[in-house]
């Protein structure tokens, strides 16, 4: 059963994006550690890390796409599960501080000191233990986004309602975090990390190490992505995408094939944020901030959603842009991201993968059922309007009877 | 007490308003089993809301619904009635566009539900000779990869009759099965529902009064949202009101 689900999901695409970035996962580290500064070939380690905080960002991306791209829900929150799961990754390095923080306290990390703690609060309990801390970076995204899609589900919330109601999630989130008495850190956040499992987290083996692991398990999502998209459920997905109503008359509960969606992606969103976090060395409220979780969208939509390599491809060239453009012309790259979506979405609605198939696949000839994963040409219309394709009607797309 | 017991549907005193306007009204209609019922009537008589009541997607504002003689369909959402047992084709042909056409008949092939039963699904032979058979039924095997948004309207109804097949429902809601279809396909759709009602409860809403003769059927003629007529359809046709109502002089 497994095995079968596991031989559908490596289909011929997936191997290839899976073998890339396990390639990358290799070889980047190894140009970085085995050939000397100067040579050619050489990857400075600033670069690793920033190539690693990409990778993060890309899984983040996978994490929408399956949501959005496949199932129909256009969620503006996913910040949120990206900056919980790297709370709890911070959470686990302030404890490693230990003594050696300014106030030199051994258990409370510096922020506490200064705010008269007389104890550890009960949530932070436990998290000196990494493992107990990678859990709770699956638990903690993966709890909220099952209650929170429990409910937003059942209510048979959707389109734009629910893409509201996911960004007041992240603003309120965003609002507790910023609260001192919140217990985690407020305004500054946690950072100043020190070490990660007894190696310290600036050494260039230990950034290295951590954009081999980004790189492996972006490799990894891909792999469980493949595995649900080529499913049935993930045909069903789709099925919810392109007409809910009639996908629960044929006897699926709509509802839970949401919210299974809704919690893995969650949980890979988690997952992001924790590896994120010892790459960039700080976890701060900003992250809940809902412009975050929209910009998570625009890498999608560039890169192609309802495909998987499309925003992963998305995540990685909006974010070197962007690097590119904080550097050099700082003060105009929220034109420039504004004027890419707007581009993306007037002239390239299947993003940078459906113009690679536009220009490489015509000349094959159309072998039929041979683009599963494309979306219709009137669902990318809708990024434009900001809707979600399953909730508003277009005259092409299939809609049930009154 | 016995009067819903041999039924496979059992509609009594029916009642549901929309803002006041009382789209069905008192409304009582019974299915037996392994039967056929054509309903025809004028636009805005009902007919789609009788089956959105149901299906589940519509709950009354008074009246029982039964299925199979004990099921309370009113208290069922939409899935859950559909695992009962009803399946239900829409009047306009909703197929999944961006699936092929083995891809929709395979989601709608009657197999659990759940979540974690789908998403390790893989079909048995069983499950493959089935979809052929029905792909064979509906004339769509030599398109069976293709997209379904590339079919024809026609084409899409048949499939979506396939689908339908696939469930393997206990009573078939059939919602304007033959529109936009040439009159060779209708006059094969009728045959197909008329085999269907040998082993099937199969409920009609039907426009065409040629298709609906072909049915050779028990019809029953709503407006405004109650039964004005019931009888095969020479009876029905030829009943004043009807006439006055509904075919027109």
């Amino acid at each position: 059963m497994l095995t079968q689900a596991l031989f559908r999901a490596l289909d011929k695409k997936a191997v290839w994006v899976i073998g890339i970035f396990l390639a990358v996962a290799i070889l980047v580290p190894m140009a970085n550690l085995l050939i000397p500064p100067g040579q050619f070939g050489h990857v400075p380690t600033y670069l690793v890390s920033l190539m690693g905080k990409y990778l993060a960002y890309a899984i983040l991306a996978l994490a929408l796409d399956l949501v959005w791209g496949y199932c129909g829900i256009l969620s503006l929150g996913h910040g949120a599960f990206f900056a919980l799961g790297g709370y709890a990754m911070g959470m686990y390095l302030m404890r490693q501080i230990g003594s050696r923080g300014v106030y030199g306290n051994p258990v409370l990390p510096d922020f506490m000191v200064f705010l008269n703690y007389s104890e550890l609060p009960w949530f932070w309990l436990g998290f000196d233990n990494f493992w107990f801390a990678m859990l709770m970076v699956v638990f903690v995204p993966g709890l909220l986004a099952f209650v929170f899609g429990f409910f937003a589900f059942r209510s048979r919330v959707t389109g734009v309602y629910l893409s509201i109601i996911t960004q007041a999630m992240t603003f309120a989130l965003l609002l507790a975090f910023f609260r001192n008495d919140m217990g985690f850190g407020g305004n500054n956040g946690l950072t100043d990390f020190k070490d990660i499992l007894g190696v310290p987290v600036q050494a260039q083996t230990t950034r290295a190490t951590l954009f081999a692991a980004t790189a492996i398990t972006l490799a990894l999502s891909v792999l469980v992505c493949s595995l649900i998209v080529n499913s049935k459920l993930g045909k069903v997905m789709v099925a919810v995408r392109d007409a809910e109503s009639r996908t629960r008359f044929l006897g699926y509960r709509v509802e839970y094939v949401k919210l299974f969606a809704f919690t893995v992606s969650a949980i890979m969103a988690g997952i992001a944020g924790a590896l994120y976090v010892p790459q960039v060395g700080i976890i701060n409220p900003s992250e809940f901030d809902p412009a975050n979780s929209i910009e998570v969208v625009i890498w999608t939509a560039v890169g192609g959603r309802g495909t998987l390599i499309g925003p992963i491809i998305g995540a990685i060239v909006v974010n070197l842009g962007k690097s590119w453009f904080t550097t050099t012309l700082p003060e105009l790259w929220l034109f420039a991201l504004g004027a890419l979506f707007i581009f993306t979405t007037l002239f390239l609605p299947k993003g940078i993968v459906g113009l690679w198939n536009q220009i490489f696949g015509a000349r094959k000839t159309v072998a039929a059922g041979d683009q599963p994963e494309a979306p219709t040409p009137e669902q990318s219309a809708d990024i434009e309007r900001g809707e979600d394709p399953s909730s508003f009607g277009h005259e092409a797309q299939p809609k049930p009877a009154e | 007490m016995s009067a819903h017991t041999d039924t496979m549907l059992y509609l009594d005193g029916v009642s549901v308003a929309f803002d006041g306007f009382k789209a069905i009204n008192n409304l009582s209609i019974i299915v037996k089993p392994a039967e056929m019922l054509a309903i025809i009537g004028p636009n805005g008589a009902g007919k789609t809301t009788m089956m959105d009541i149901i299906t589940g997607k519509t709950s009354p504002d008074a009246g029982q619904v039964l299925f199979d003689g004990r099921t309370d369909l009113t208290k069922l959402d939409e899935a859950a009635i559909a695992n009962l047992g009803i399946g239900r084709k829409f009047q306009k042909p909703t197929v999944f566009e961006s699936h092929t056409v083995w891809d929709n008949l395979e989601m709608a092939l009657k197999k659990p539900r759940g979540i974690f039963s789908t998403l390790f699904y893989t079909a048995s032979e069983d499950d493959i000779a089935r979809i052929t058979e029905i792909l064979e039924t509906v004339r769509l095997i030599a398109r069976k990869d293709e997209l379904a948004a590339n079919l024809s309207h026609g084409q899409k109804q048949w499939l979506e009759i396939g689908m339908l097949l696939a469930q393997d429902p206990k009573l078939l809601l059939v919602d304007e099965p033959v529109a936009g279809m040439t009159d060779s396909e209708t006059e094969e759709t009728a045959k197909l529902l008329r085999e269907i009602s040998q082993t099937r409860s199969v409920v009609v809403v039907e426009h065409d009064m040629s298709f609906v003769r072909d049915l050779g059927s028990r019809v029953v003629c709503l407006a405004e949202g109650s039964v004005l007529a019931e009888g095969s359809l020479d009876q029905v046709s030829a009943n004043p009101v009807v006439i006055e109502r509904y075919l027109g002089r």
